[in-house]
């Protein structure tokens, strides 16, 4: 699979793009720079590149950056030694734009736990106890209470998460460190320290480029890239047939419109919580838009029991396809046991770990369950168990997947649309900021391929003496010490140990327990750290 | 909750020293005084033997066995509501194990007053407020140090 197969709905895409310059122009990369890993200033000053001076830079400007940002402002860092290079006017930015497309409006509730909160380092008071005051109900702590043996994890509405951000946000002058643009590229620097290359907007500066020099450079571009099915992509290419056959996390609106115009079939494939969300969608549209659709739902994996994932201590419940856990790990990996263990784990050893906790797996959740009965017993959603060899195209220009079937045997499956929710991750490489470290920096792959870091969250062999440290944060990193990275409470245990390893450097205080308090206080009451 | 052993441990002196000793102290001379502990010196001994005892019992049997019993469940994590509906085995064998008390209702009332008292207090202290002291407490399994 080449860096083409994937769809990219990276922040670039999100925000206006900002082009690469197409002509010469007056401070831009030049040949020297581009092939050169260590970089001097008298480079910099050669290609007429002006440098700003900042002790730290975040890269990226979504979450993982915020959630950086808001920690160092509670340890105590003033906003002028903070840059955040994005293009991105607010950090949720891009999660929203998967969430929504995904099928998670700001009304929808998120795949997160109460105390997974980015606004709120503490955890306390936590989303559902907010809830509970505002809506004045008790029931969100009453599910809280229950959870998970009574009832499903309460998790917090989308809208919820991200006006709790806008005002931490606001709170911590997390706008005062936004420079934007587009990174083009991190490089170290000779006589330690960093570069961090900034393309801004169009005329915003004199040169086509800017370049920040830094002690210490945090990346967190979320996803590298999400990958489509390559059968799905050649399909694609082939008719170039962009509306029937849709990736569930690129904008396919369109789709569901056509459902409710017209009878038809369509194939959901992925056995994940996006599949959950989409399959919602998909059976609320039929009864109460009349939309007469018929679902296949193709599984390459079918789960029809408890799983057996490595004697009576690692048992993961499992039917109908499915097999069901509430968040995208064990909860004992964010903080327990489990993480403890990841912790521990080197190389093949680590892989096992999560291979054995890994797999595609959905919440169990109780309205779902009931709307998947209920679509069964009216028979117009089929299960089916089997991967596909080849996607065509019909003379009535409906997508034909030949399926192999578990049992062996091959099957024509005929679809108006095709949903594909098996939300595969691209490469690293299919980041360009990932790319260069991997090229020009030192940084490597960890046993999952992702980007290799410490347990301090520090890019291992990219430290650039005397004093650089360059972090990473976010999904990119899954495969290290820490599993749960992709997430609202992984982002903030990657901050506070970044944080931690920048004041053991002596660049910020330690975050103690009466600096805890005194900032949890302001933080309640919405002061100004 | 995701505990590991030794946080778990941890937690549970925290919790009884930070929270369940000042507790104790204070509701101790609002307990009805009665038969073998009539006078409020007897009842403060009662009452800070069994502080002491769900010290020791917890560490020496009822963690090691709650961490036995997260084993089998997948997520490797304990639900906020083992967390409360634990305080009633370990209510009985204590109970059971302080002769201080006799088999009077009263003697029950006193004991279910402060145990239960003492655990809630605890309980919603560690689901919560925590927290806001230990900023690093939740990663930890629960260790303090």
């Amino acid at each position: 699979m080449d860096a083409q197969q994937s769809i990219i709905v990276r922040s670039s895409d999100l925000a206006a793009p900002i082009p690469d310059p197409d002509r010469p122009a007056p401070g831009d990369l030049n040949q020297e720079l581009l092939g050169t890993s260590l970089w001097t200033d008298d480079a910099l000053a050669r290609a007429q590149i002006p440098v700003f001076d900042v002790p730290l830079v975040t890269v990226g400007g979504g979450i993982g950056s915020f959630v950086l940002v808001d920690l160092l402002r509670i340890a105590g860092v003033p906003t002028n030694q903070i840059r955040t290079l994005t293009n991105l006017d607010v950090p949720w930015q891009t999660y929203e734009y998967l969430t929504r497309v995904s099928q998670i409006p700001r009304t929808e509730r998120l795949r997160s736990d109460a105390t997974g909160m980015p606004d709120n380092i503490w955890g306390f008071p936590s989303y559902a106890l907010l809830e509970a005051a505002k809506e004045k109900t008790i029931a969100p702590l009453f599910n809280v209470l229950v959870e998970p043996i009574f009832t499903d994890y309460w998790t917090p509405r989308a809208g919820t998460a991200f006006a709790a951000i806008e005002r931490e946000a606001r709170r911590v002058g997390y706008f005062d460190t936004l420079a934007k643009g587009q990174v083009r590229m991190v490089r170290r620097r000779h006589g330690g320290g960093y570069y961090t290359i900034l393309t801004p907007p169009p005329g915003a500066t004199p040169t086509r480029r800017i370049a920040y020099r830094s002690r210490f450079v945090h990346i967190a571009v979320g996803y590298p890239g999400l990958r489509f099915l390559p059968d799905l992509q050649e399909y694609r290419q082939r008719y170039q047939d962009w509306t029937h056959v849709v990736n569930a996390y690129e904008p396919h609106e369109q789709v569901y419109e056509e459902l409710k115009r017209r009878p038809c079939v369509v194939m959901v494939r992925g056995g994940g919580i996006v599949a959950s969300r989409v399959l919602q969608r998909l059976m609320e549209d039929r009864w109460n838009h009349r939309a007469p659709t018929t679902i296949v739902h193709l599984f390459r994996t079918f789960i029809s029991g408890t799983q057996d994932r490595g004697g009576p201590f690692w048992r993961r419940k499992g039917g109908d396809g499915w097999a069901y856990q509430g968040f995208n790990w064990p909860k004992g990996a964010w903080g327990g046991q489990l993480k403890e263990s990841f912790e521990k784990l080197e190389g093949e050893d680590r892989a096992n770990l999560y291979k054995k906790l890994g797999g595609t797996h959905t919440p169990k959740r109780k309205l779902w369950q009931q709307q998947m009965g209920r679509a069964r017993a009216e028979g117009w959603y089929h299960t089916v168990h089997g991967t596909v060899e080849q996607v065509g195209r019909n003379e009535q220009r409906q997508v034909v997947s030949r399926v192999k079937l578990a049992n062996g045997s091959m099957q024509d499956i005929v679809a108006d649309f095709v949903i594909d929710a098996t939300g595969l991750e691209g490469d690293l490489r299919d980041h360009r900021i990932l790319a260069d470290l991997l090229d020009h920096s030192g940084a490597g792959r960890n046993p999952m391929g992702r980007l290799d870091v410490e347990r301090s969250f520090e890019i291992r062999g990219t430290r650039c003496e005397p004093g650089g440290r360059l972090y990473a944060s976010g999904s990119m990193t899954l495969g290290g010490y820490y599993a749960g990275v992709d997430s609202f409470l992984g982002l903030q245990y990657a901050g506070l140990q970044i944080v931690d390893d920048l004041a053991a450097q002596g660049f910020c205080p330690r975050i103690g327990a009466q600096r805890s308090m005194s900032q949890w206080w302001r933080w309640v009451r919405n002061r100004p750290v | 909750m995701t505990p590991t052993l030794i946080g778990r441990i941890q937690t549970r002196l925290f919790l009884l020293l930070v929270i369940g000793l000042p507790w104790t102290i204070l509701v101790t001379p609002l307990l009805p005084r009665h038969l073998g502990v009539g006078t409020l010196g007897g009842l403060y001994a009662t009452t800070l033997t069994a502080w002491f005892l769900v010290g020791l019992l917890g560490c020496c049997i009822w963690e090691p066995l709650y961490h036995l019993g997260q084993q089998f469940r997948w997520e490797k994590d304990w639900p906020i509501l083992f967390g409360l509906l634990t305080s009633i085995p370990e209510a009985l064998v204590l109970w059971s194990a302080l002769p201080a008390y006799d088999t009077s209702p009263a003697s029950g009332w006193t004991f279910c007053f402060h145990f239960f008292s003492t655990w809630i207090v605890m309980w919603l202290f560690a689901i919560g407020p925590i927290k806001i002291f230990l900023i690093r407490y939740r990663f930890r399994g629960g260790r303090i140090l």
